[in-house]
Protein backbone atom coordinates (compact mmCIF):
# COMPACT_ATOMS: atom_id res chain seq x y z
CA UNK A 1 0.00 0.00 0.00
CA UNK A 2 1.21 3.58 -1.10
CA UNK A 3 -0.25 6.89 0.15
CA UNK A 4 1.71 9.71 -1.80
CA UNK A 5 -0.17 13.56 -0.84
CA UNK A 6 2.55 15.70 -3.33
CA UNK A 7 2.54 18.98 -4.84
CA UNK A 8 4.52 17.74 -7.97
CA UNK A 9 2.79 16.15 -11.00
CA UNK A 10 2.37 12.50 -11.50
CA UNK A 11 2.93 9.85 -14.48
CA UNK A 12 -0.26 8.28 -14.49
CA UNK A 13 1.69 5.60 -16.54
CA UNK A 14 4.68 5.10 -14.94
CA UNK A 15 3.25 4.90 -11.49
CA UNK A 16 0.16 2.29 -13.23
CA UNK A 17 2.98 0.29 -14.83
CA UNK A 18 4.98 0.52 -11.07
CA UNK A 19 1.68 -0.28 -9.27
CA UNK A 20 1.28 -3.58 -11.31
CA UNK A 21 4.43 -4.74 -11.62
CA UNK A 22 5.75 -8.05 -9.95
CA UNK A 23 2.10 -8.85 -9.27
CA UNK A 24 1.11 -12.01 -10.85
CA UNK A 25 -1.41 -12.95 -8.25
CA UNK A 26 -3.78 -10.48 -9.27
CA UNK A 27 -6.10 -10.80 -12.20
CA UNK A 28 -7.61 -7.31 -11.64
CA UNK A 29 -5.85 -3.95 -11.84
CA UNK A 30 -8.00 -0.84 -11.40
CA UNK A 31 -7.08 2.84 -11.66
CA UNK A 32 -9.36 6.18 -11.26
CA UNK A 33 -7.65 9.16 -12.28
CA UNK A 34 -9.33 12.86 -11.13
CA UNK A 35 -8.77 16.14 -13.33
CA UNK A 36 -9.19 19.60 -13.23
CA UNK A 37 -12.49 20.19 -14.88
CA UNK A 38 -13.03 23.83 -16.60
CA UNK A 39 -15.94 25.55 -15.27
CA UNK A 40 -18.79 25.68 -17.42
CA UNK A 41 -18.28 29.16 -18.86
CA UNK A 42 -14.53 27.94 -19.67
CA UNK A 43 -12.42 29.96 -17.80
CA UNK A 44 -11.16 28.16 -14.84
CA UNK A 45 -7.26 29.98 -14.27
CA UNK A 46 -6.42 27.58 -11.20
CA UNK A 47 -7.87 25.05 -9.05
CA UNK A 48 -5.84 25.64 -5.59
CA UNK A 49 -6.12 22.73 -3.39
CA UNK A 50 -5.50 23.13 0.59
CA UNK A 51 -4.86 20.31 2.82
CA UNK A 52 -4.02 19.52 6.35
CA UNK A 53 -0.60 18.01 6.55
CA UNK A 54 -0.89 15.35 9.18
CA UNK A 55 -4.10 14.44 9.11
CA UNK A 56 -4.33 14.22 5.42
CA UNK A 57 -1.70 11.13 5.28
CA UNK A 58 -3.22 9.41 8.49
CA UNK A 59 -6.85 9.93 6.75
CA UNK A 60 -5.92 8.26 4.08
CA UNK A 61 -4.27 5.28 4.84
CA UNK A 62 -7.20 4.87 7.60
CA UNK A 63 -9.71 4.96 4.55
CA UNK A 64 -6.88 2.47 2.53
CA UNK A 65 -6.87 0.12 5.37
CA UNK A 66 -10.65 0.08 5.49
CA UNK A 67 -10.96 -1.00 2.20
CA UNK A 68 -8.59 -3.89 2.56
CA UNK A 69 -10.22 -4.91 5.48
CA UNK A 70 -13.87 -5.26 3.05
CA UNK A 71 -12.51 -6.23 0.24
CA UNK A 72 -10.00 -8.63 -1.00
CA UNK A 73 -7.29 -7.07 -2.03
CA UNK A 74 -3.76 -7.36 -3.37
CA UNK A 75 -2.34 -3.78 -3.03
CA UNK A 76 -3.80 0.15 -2.85
CA UNK A 77 -2.26 2.97 -4.09
CA UNK A 78 -3.79 6.96 -3.62
CA UNK A 79 -1.70 9.52 -4.83
CA UNK A 80 -3.35 13.33 -4.09
CA UNK A 81 -1.86 16.69 -5.45
CA UNK A 82 -2.42 19.85 -3.79
CA UNK A 83 -1.25 23.05 -4.39
CA UNK A 84 -2.08 25.27 -7.80
CA UNK A 85 -3.30 23.21 -10.25
CA UNK A 86 -4.85 24.13 -14.09
CA UNK A 87 -7.68 22.99 -16.24
CA UNK A 88 -6.54 19.48 -17.28
CA UNK A 89 -4.55 18.67 -14.80
CA UNK A 90 -4.54 15.41 -12.94
CA UNK A 91 -4.91 16.28 -9.24
CA UNK A 92 -5.05 12.27 -7.85
CA UNK A 93 -5.52 8.85 -8.53
CA UNK A 94 -6.62 5.67 -7.01
CA UNK A 95 -5.38 1.92 -7.98
CA UNK A 96 -6.37 -1.04 -6.84
CA UNK A 97 -5.06 -5.07 -7.41
CA UNK A 98 -7.26 -8.07 -6.73
CA UNK A 99 -7.59 -11.46 -7.79
CA UNK A 100 -11.31 -10.29 -9.45
CA UNK A 101 -12.26 -7.61 -10.93
CA UNK A 102 -15.39 -6.90 -8.60
CA UNK A 103 -12.81 -6.47 -5.48
CA UNK A 104 -11.05 -3.78 -7.21
CA UNK A 105 -14.21 -1.66 -9.33
CA UNK A 106 -15.60 -1.85 -5.46
CA UNK A 107 -12.40 -0.64 -3.82
CA UNK A 108 -11.76 1.56 -5.79
CA UNK A 109 -15.35 3.08 -6.09
CA UNK A 110 -15.16 3.01 -2.11
CA UNK A 111 -12.28 4.64 -1.91
CA UNK A 112 -12.93 7.90 -4.57
CA UNK A 113 -16.10 8.32 -2.29
CA UNK A 114 -14.08 8.19 0.98
CA UNK A 115 -11.56 10.75 0.17
CA UNK A 116 -14.36 13.18 -0.97
CA UNK A 117 -15.87 13.76 1.59
CA UNK A 118 -13.53 12.19 4.28
CA UNK A 119 -10.04 13.44 3.52
CA UNK A 120 -9.02 17.13 4.07
CA UNK A 121 -8.86 18.66 1.12
CA UNK A 122 -10.29 21.66 0.29
CA UNK A 123 -10.43 22.90 -3.79
CA UNK A 124 -10.27 26.84 -4.41
CA UNK A 125 -11.73 27.80 -8.22
CA UNK A 126 -9.73 31.05 -9.50
CA UNK A 127 -11.20 32.43 -12.46
CA UNK A 128 -11.84 36.12 -14.12
CA UNK A 129 -15.12 36.27 -12.52
CA UNK A 130 -12.62 35.71 -8.73
CA UNK A 131 -12.63 32.78 -6.36
CA UNK A 132 -15.12 30.44 -4.81
CA UNK A 133 -14.06 27.30 -2.88
CA UNK A 134 -16.04 24.23 -3.66
CA UNK A 135 -18.77 23.66 -1.73
CA UNK A 136 -19.29 19.95 -0.54
CA UNK A 137 -22.40 18.31 -2.46
CA UNK A 138 -25.28 16.33 -0.33
CA UNK A 139 -24.87 13.47 -2.57
CA UNK A 140 -20.84 12.90 -1.95
CA UNK A 141 -22.40 12.85 1.57
CA UNK A 142 -24.95 10.23 0.87
CA UNK A 143 -22.63 8.16 -0.95
CA UNK A 144 -20.90 6.80 1.82
CA UNK A 145 -24.30 5.38 2.65
CA UNK A 146 -24.14 2.66 0.37
CA UNK A 147 -20.96 1.11 2.21
CA UNK B 1 -3.39 24.04 22.86
CA UNK B 2 -2.92 24.66 18.77
CA UNK B 3 -5.81 25.88 17.11
CA UNK B 4 -5.53 25.54 13.32
CA UNK B 5 -8.50 26.91 10.27
CA UNK B 6 -8.48 25.67 6.95
CA UNK B 7 -10.08 27.02 3.63
CA UNK B 8 -12.57 29.20 4.02
CA UNK B 9 -12.37 29.53 7.94
CA UNK B 10 -8.74 30.48 7.91
CA UNK B 11 -9.60 33.45 5.29
CA UNK B 12 -12.43 35.08 7.67
CA UNK B 13 -10.30 34.36 11.10
CA UNK B 14 -7.20 36.17 8.75
CA UNK B 15 -4.86 33.18 10.53
CA UNK B 16 -4.02 29.20 9.93
CA UNK B 17 -2.82 28.93 13.24
CA UNK B 18 -2.96 29.94 16.57
CA UNK B 19 -2.01 29.19 20.21
CA UNK B 20 -5.15 29.51 22.55
CA UNK B 21 -5.16 29.05 26.38
CA UNK B 22 -8.38 27.94 27.32
CA UNK B 23 -9.99 26.34 29.91
CA UNK B 24 -13.01 25.20 27.96
CA UNK B 25 -14.15 21.67 28.60
CA UNK B 26 -15.80 20.88 24.84
CA UNK B 27 -15.25 21.98 21.16
CA UNK B 28 -18.21 24.23 21.62
CA UNK B 29 -17.17 26.10 24.89
CA UNK B 30 -14.08 26.82 22.76
CA UNK B 31 -15.87 27.85 19.89
CA UNK B 32 -18.39 29.87 22.19
CA UNK B 33 -14.55 31.96 23.63
CA UNK B 34 -13.17 32.05 20.25
CA UNK B 35 -16.59 33.97 18.83
CA UNK B 36 -16.81 36.35 22.18
CA UNK B 37 -13.16 37.43 21.13
CA UNK B 38 -14.05 39.41 17.81
CA UNK B 39 -16.38 39.73 15.18
CA UNK B 40 -14.21 37.87 12.53
CA UNK B 41 -14.89 34.29 15.09
CA UNK B 42 -18.04 35.37 14.98
CA UNK B 43 -18.17 35.44 10.92
CA UNK B 44 -16.33 31.92 10.70
CA UNK B 45 -18.18 30.66 13.45
CA UNK B 46 -21.73 31.66 12.27
CA UNK B 47 -22.97 28.43 11.30
CA UNK B 48 -21.97 25.40 12.83
CA UNK B 49 -23.41 23.13 10.88
CA UNK B 50 -21.01 24.38 7.77
CA UNK B 51 -18.14 23.73 9.84
CA UNK B 52 -16.48 20.22 10.49
CA UNK B 53 -13.37 20.07 13.57
CA UNK B 54 -10.92 17.48 13.69
CA UNK B 55 -9.22 16.73 17.33
CA UNK B 56 -5.61 15.98 17.47
CA UNK B 57 -6.01 15.18 13.91
CA UNK B 58 -9.09 12.96 14.05
CA UNK B 59 -12.80 14.16 12.57
CA UNK B 60 -14.72 14.65 15.89
CA UNK B 61 -18.07 16.89 16.83
CA UNK B 62 -18.86 20.02 18.49
CA UNK B 63 -20.19 18.42 21.28
CA UNK B 64 -16.71 16.27 22.07
CA UNK B 65 -14.65 17.00 25.29
CA UNK B 66 -11.51 18.88 24.59
CA UNK B 67 -9.34 16.55 27.62
CA UNK B 68 -5.93 15.77 26.68
CA UNK B 69 -6.28 17.34 23.33
CA UNK B 70 -3.49 19.27 21.89
CA UNK B 71 -4.46 20.21 18.07
CA UNK B 72 -8.32 21.54 17.28
CA UNK B 73 -8.80 22.38 13.68
CA UNK B 74 -11.86 23.75 12.00
CA UNK B 75 -12.80 23.91 8.48
CA UNK B 76 -15.62 23.26 5.82
CA UNK B 77 -16.74 20.15 4.63
CA UNK B 78 -14.04 18.51 2.48
CA UNK B 79 -13.73 18.28 -0.84
CA UNK B 80 -11.36 15.34 -1.88
CA UNK B 81 -10.60 13.37 -5.06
Amino acid sequence: MRVSVQQEPFDLGAEANRFAAGDTGSGAIVTFTGVVRDLAQGDLDVMEIEHYPGMTEKAIAAIAEDARQRWSLADVLVIHRYGRLAPGDRIMMVATAARHRKDAFDAAEFLMDYLKSRAPFWKKEISGEGSDWVAAKDEDEAALDRW
Amino acid sequence: MDVLYFAWVRERIGIPKENVETDAATVADLVSELVAREERYAAAFADLSALRVALDQELSAFDAPLTGVREVAFFPPMTGG
